[in-house]
């Protein structure tokens, strides 16, 4: 690959780490047709804990997602629920669509499994709340 | 109702119209009293001062100075009967330099010649002695001990009430845009088509009262819309005074006050500008600034970390600035009862009277009710209550054992009340009840009073108002937004998909065959 | 009227009301515990993201079961009655109780009344020893702030916003505009996200923002929410809802309204603070702390009543509810100590202690030299690498340093703890002196 398509596929990416409350500024350089850890720069960090933050920031952001589904309950109408791990950023209006077309009838309680391996990522989504009747 | 043709009808259910409707309902008249807005007291009566004048104000020869002090002493009978918040607490006027203490002579001489009772001229002393928090710069200043403090709104509905028990038909959401006239009969039409039929009709339109006036072909004036500020303050402020304190009038204002209300809190305010829109109830910074300023030179300690809100009010100013309250002889059955501003409130007992026998004099027969009852049962007010009579209270509705504001302490019971007498809004039970006025603003209690409202009218969360018309607080149900609605009973499901959800997994099909065909 | 008698009232069944009654029910007292709602829990109940329980369960909870861990040991203790849609409205104690100048009482602990408003039981009158004070905060709101223009539907503070979505299950709105970044509504601002309604802007007033950056992160820039800091909301606009805001940029204090712009939308959410609710304890005579609006407590979370208790956010406004718990497992502790007078109590001498430069407000106001003290305290400054520094200090102005402390981080949205042993108090404490405990940081 020639010196000039390299520089041209060259991303820049400002971030706030979070892996601590100082919350230091990241500039994070990579390469979007060669996404490999080692071609990721990251400066502005005071910590090696910056650099981890910004690779997984660029290679594959994850989240956990909080959301509520409905419920025919007496005491609310809806039931908050979780992803059990971090869940690709990119899928998580996907996974929003499939949580509103479920309704759940009590009693339900934390932890039960309302959906499993959410597309083979094996991440599930558990209730987060005790709802007797 | 629609065919029916009744005696009288009233445009307008603010304080003046209530207040006429209250006196005609003692008569064997059919009376409908109507009101553009979802409640009564949403317009003029909804912010004001609330204050009962004492009557030096305004020289002799006005209509408004002679029903003012009419009506004044008309205010203890009509609390024996409604129970109203209601507080002679005194009025004064603080004078902060000589040249002031100029126009507080002519105050003086004014009120002694309109007849106030117990009217006093102070020096410095006297005045810090009536109300020790005053600026220790005062010079001198007025007192009234007639003048009083009211909750306006409060005081409207109580004569609702009263004019409902005595059989007034009270017709909300009906904003009158067209009239006919046939047999000695008008037919008054609202904004969506509906017909309410009446031989005789009172304007008492508040803030559109010009319009209607101009509508049936009478005297042709222009109300001017004139609009107030004011800030609210919270109890627990040190420096509530005890009395109202006025600064010594302008030739355009009688001022912006610190008034000590009925429940406790201060009021501050209002300004006064004239404005060209009837409905702006905005507030600026610039009022704001203005109305602390002009109160902290009275009393230096109001402090603007007290605010619990803020408001605006818009009063109905004619040309003039005299009420127009009259017939026209070309316009037979039809009385103007407009330019009701301050001392409208004051002057609203008197004015009905004034009506009546204008009323009575275009030829409408008043024959009195023999089962007319003025009384009104006290409403009951959790918040004015001992432990034991609040006991007591449970005995006969658990639902007072219910707090659902908690910064003003108002229970279920009170709440439902209020929607049993017609006020369904957030902001008509708020006016009824309290709830939410207190520091909170409805932060805690608004969701559950929705409920309330839900259970005991059956309207929808999303078509329950703040204070009608468009005023909806929430945007619908999050459900309604997704389409297509599974049912899972808590089996664990296999997949990313709901169809997927329906094969791999069979001891769950009975939930999976409703929706699934509209899930995509 | 109905009567009932409990070693302890603890009021509210929040996060400080559940693990104060807990502590207290295991040390073999008898617990009231009274809430408002229809279940226990408090906010927790509608904070259905997580975040919750690093600290205290070293696990990441949501709201709803950070709260179920402390309802399940509540319903399994025999010794916890739990009076729900109940309404403390009163509370009388005896006149020696309000005589408390902050030093240990050596009056034996007074009788107190509390009067409980339900639809159950009336009037229930509940004759107890102590009393926790565990009400949390309510939401500063529009009033407060004090935003010209017109009064339309379509306004709501982020916390009733948040009931509204999470529990009630409807949509306060479409197009929102969040006023303030304080953790609630920048949660909102995800929440209302996920909802399909569109955040337009965050608004804050100060140049920094004052939710965690953890928040800002996750709940802003991850669905490119913008956020003008150092912004006020200068009007409001809209007859029956909200049609649209003024926004005005703020330099140096003041707001620049030639460069103010103006946002269509129908929501207007409101994070800006809390404030602790302390109407019932005002009502008997409870001292107020004016920096935190709470109780001023002693050494021992002991308020200027004999006998009554303080504890989480209707103490000072708290960050994480954790520290809720861990602060409330204390001040329950000190409610039993209190109750069993062995030896350690009446307490001896407290000492004061002082919020200096750079702190708002030191928790609690006095320290206790014959215990491990811990102290809670609120920078005013935002910080990389800043010194904690505490002197003790006396009338001739001799300042002795007790502790110096590197704290990596410090900012106004986060409150820091410390503990220092009695041990190193006692090597500083002078006889007859004020012993006053400075804090400050540099």
């Amino acid at each position: 690959m020639g010196r000039k398509t390299d520089l041209s596929s060259r991303s820049n990416k400002s971030l706030i780490c979070i892996s601590c409350p100082i919350g230091c500024h990241l500039t994070v350089e990579y390469d979007k047709d060669n996404l490999r850890e080692e071609n990721i720069k990251i400066s502005g960090n005071k910590c090696s804990r910056g650099i981890t933050y910004g690779r997984e920031e660029v290679l594959a952001p994850k989240r956990t997602v909080t959301a509520t589904v409905s419920i025919a309950s007496e005491i609310q109408r809806r039931l908050p629920v979780k992803t059990t791990k971090h869940i690709d950023k990119v899928l998580i209006f996907e996974l929003l669509d499939n949580l509103y077309s479920l309704k759940v009838k009590p009693p339900v309680n934390i932890g039960e499994r309302l959906i499993e391996n959410f597309k083979g990522t094996g991440v599930d989504v558990v209730a987060t709340m005790k709802l007797d009747r | 109702m629609k065919n029916k043709v009744l005696d009288v009808a009233i445009i307008g259910a603010g304080v003046t119209g209530a207040s006429i409707a209250r006196k005609l309902s003692a008569y064997k008249l059919d009376i409908a009293l109507i009101e553009k807005e979802t409640d009564v007291a949403f317009g003029v009566s909804k912010a004001n001062s609330g204050i009962i004048h004492a009557g030096f104000h305004h020289p002799p020869v006005t209509l408004k100075s002679k029903l003012e002090i009419m009506g004044n002493s008309m205010f203890d009978q009509l609390n024996r009967e409604l129970h109203f918040p209601f507080k002679r607490c005194g009025i004064i006027v603080a004078a902060m330099s000589v040249e002031e203490m100029k126009t507080i002579q002519e105050l003086y001489q004014r009120g002694v010649n309109n007849g106030v009772i117990g009217i006093e001229l102070c020096n410095r002393s006297r005045m810090l002695e009536l109300e020790p928090n005053l600026n220790s710069d005062v010079t001198g200043g007025l007192y009234a001990p007639t003048g009083g403090i009211i909750e306006p709104y409060r005081f409207v509905f109580s004569l609702v009430e009263s004019a409902r028990k005595n059989g007034v038909n009270i017709i909300t959401n009906f904003e009158v845009v067209d009239k006919r006239e046939t047999n000695n009969t008008y037919t008054l039409i609202s904004s969506t088509g509906e017909s309410i039929k009446a031989r005789y009709v009172i304007n008492a339109s508040g803030l559109y009262a010009d319009k209607i006036s101009e509508l049936f072909g009478a005297k042709k004036f222009k109300i001017t819309p004139r609009k107030g500020e004011y800030y609210l303050l919270d109890k627990s402020s040190s420096y509530r005074p005890s009395r109202v304190i006025f600064p010594v009038p302008t030739k355009i204002s009688k001022g912006i006050l610190v008034v000590p209300t009925v429940e406790g809190t201060t009021l501050i305010g209002p300004t006064a500008e004239n404005i060209n829109d009837r409905e702006d109830f905005s507030t600026s910074i610039e009022n704001f600034e203005k109305i602390f300023y002009a109160t902290r030179r009275l009393v230096p300690a109001i402090s603007e970390r007290d605010i619990i809100t803020s408001f605006a009010g818009v009063r109905p100013a004619a040309e003039g600035g005299d009420f127009i309250i009259e017939s026209y002889p070309d316009v037979p059955k039809f009385i103007n009862a407009a330019g009701i501003q301050s001392p409208g409130l004051t002057a609203s007992p008197a004015i009905a009277e004034y009506v009546k026998d204008l009323l009575k004099k275009q030829g409408c027969r008043l024959v009195e009710k023999p089962d007319y009852d003025p009384y009104l049962d006290e409403t009951v007010k959790l918040r004015e209550m001992d432990h034991s009579s609040a006991d007591q209270l449970f005995q006969k509705d658990p639902r007072y054992g219910n707090i659902i504001c908690r910064c003003e302490n108002v229970s279920e019971a009170e709440i439902v009340h209020a929607i049993h007498q017609g006020h369904t809004t957030l902001d008509g039970i708020k006016f009824y009840t309290r709830a939410q006025m207190g520091r909170c603003q409805g932060g805690f209690c608004s969701y559950k009073i929705i409920k309330i409202i839900h259970r005991e009218t059956g309207l929808p969360f999303e078509k329950i108002t703040k204070r009608g018309r468009e005023s909806y607080i929430l945007k619908g149900s999050i459900e309604d937004d997704w389409k297509g609605v599974v049912e899972v009973t808590n089996t664990s499901l296999q997949g990313g998909t709901t169809r997927d959800m329906q094969t791999g997994s069979p001891d769950n099909n009975a939930q999976s065959a409703g929706g699934n065909e509209g899930n995509t | 009227m109905r009567e009932a008698v409990f070693d302890t009232v603890v009021v509210g069944g929040g996060a400080a009301g559940l693990a104060a009654s807990k502590i207290i029910a295991e040390r073999g007292y008898r617990v009231a515990l009274v809430e408002r709602e229809n279940r226990l829990g408090g906010i927790l109940n509608q904070c259905i993201h997580n975040g919750f329980g690093l600290h205290y369960f070293k696990e990441e909870l949501t709201g709803p079961e950070y709260a179920q861990r402390f309802i399940e040991t509540t319903a399994g203790t025999p010794n916890i009655e739990v009076f729900l849609e109940t309404t403390v409205m009163d509370v009388k104690t005896s006149r020696a109780d309000n005589n408390n100048s902050g030093k240990g009482s050596t009056n034996s602990p007074g009788t107190k009344e509390v009067f409980c408003y339900s639809s159950r039981y009336g009037v229930l009158k509940i004759i107890t020893k102590t009393i926790v004070l565990a009400m949390g905060s309510r939401e500063r709101n529009r009033g407060n702030i004090g935003i010209p223009g017109t009064r339309p539907a379509g306004i709501f503070t982020a916390g009733l916003a948040q009931r509204f979505v999470n529990i009630e299950g409807y949509s306060p709105g479409e197009n929102v505009v969040i006023i303030g970044s304080g953790d609630i509504g920048l949660i909102m601002a995800r929440r209302m996200t996920l909802i399909g309604a569109r955040v337009l802007a965050v608004i804050e007033i100060q140049p920094y923002p004052s939710g965690l950056t953890r928040n800002i992160v996750q709940c802003l820039r991850d669905f490119d929410i913008p956020l003008h800091l150092s912004h006020i909301v200068s009007r409001i606009y809209g007859r029956d809802r909200v049609e649209a805001v003024d926004v005005t940029p703020v330099r140096n204090g003041k707001p620049e309204m030639e460069e103010t712009f103006k946002i269509k939308c129908d929501t207007l959410l409101l994070s800006v603070g809390l404030v602790p609710e302390n109407e019932l304890s005002k009502k008997f005579g409870v001292k107020i702390n004016p920096e935190t609006g709470g109780a001023v407590v002693d050494a021992h979370m002991m308020t200027s009543v004999d006998g009554v208790f303080s504890c989480g956010n209707v103490l000072h406004i708290h960050d994480l509810v954790d520290y809720v718990s861990e602060e409330s497992i204390a001040a329950a502790s000190f409610a039993c100590d209190y109750m069993e007078e062995r030896g350690k109590w009446p307490a001896a001498e407290q000492f004061p202690t002082v919020a200096s430069s750079n702190i708002k407000y030191v928790i609690p106001n006095s320290y206790d030299p014959e215990i491990n003290n811990r102290f809670f305290f609120r920078p005013m400054i935002v910080k990389n690498n800043a010194k904690l520094c505490i002197r003790m200090e006396n009338e001739d102005k001799e300042q002795k340093t007790l502790l110096e402390k590197r704290l990596l981080h410090v900012q106004p949205s986060e409150m820091v703890s410390v503990n220092i042993k009695s041990e190193r108090i006692k090597e500083f404490l002078r006889d007859g002196e004020e012993n006053r405990l400075v804090f400050s940081i540099q």
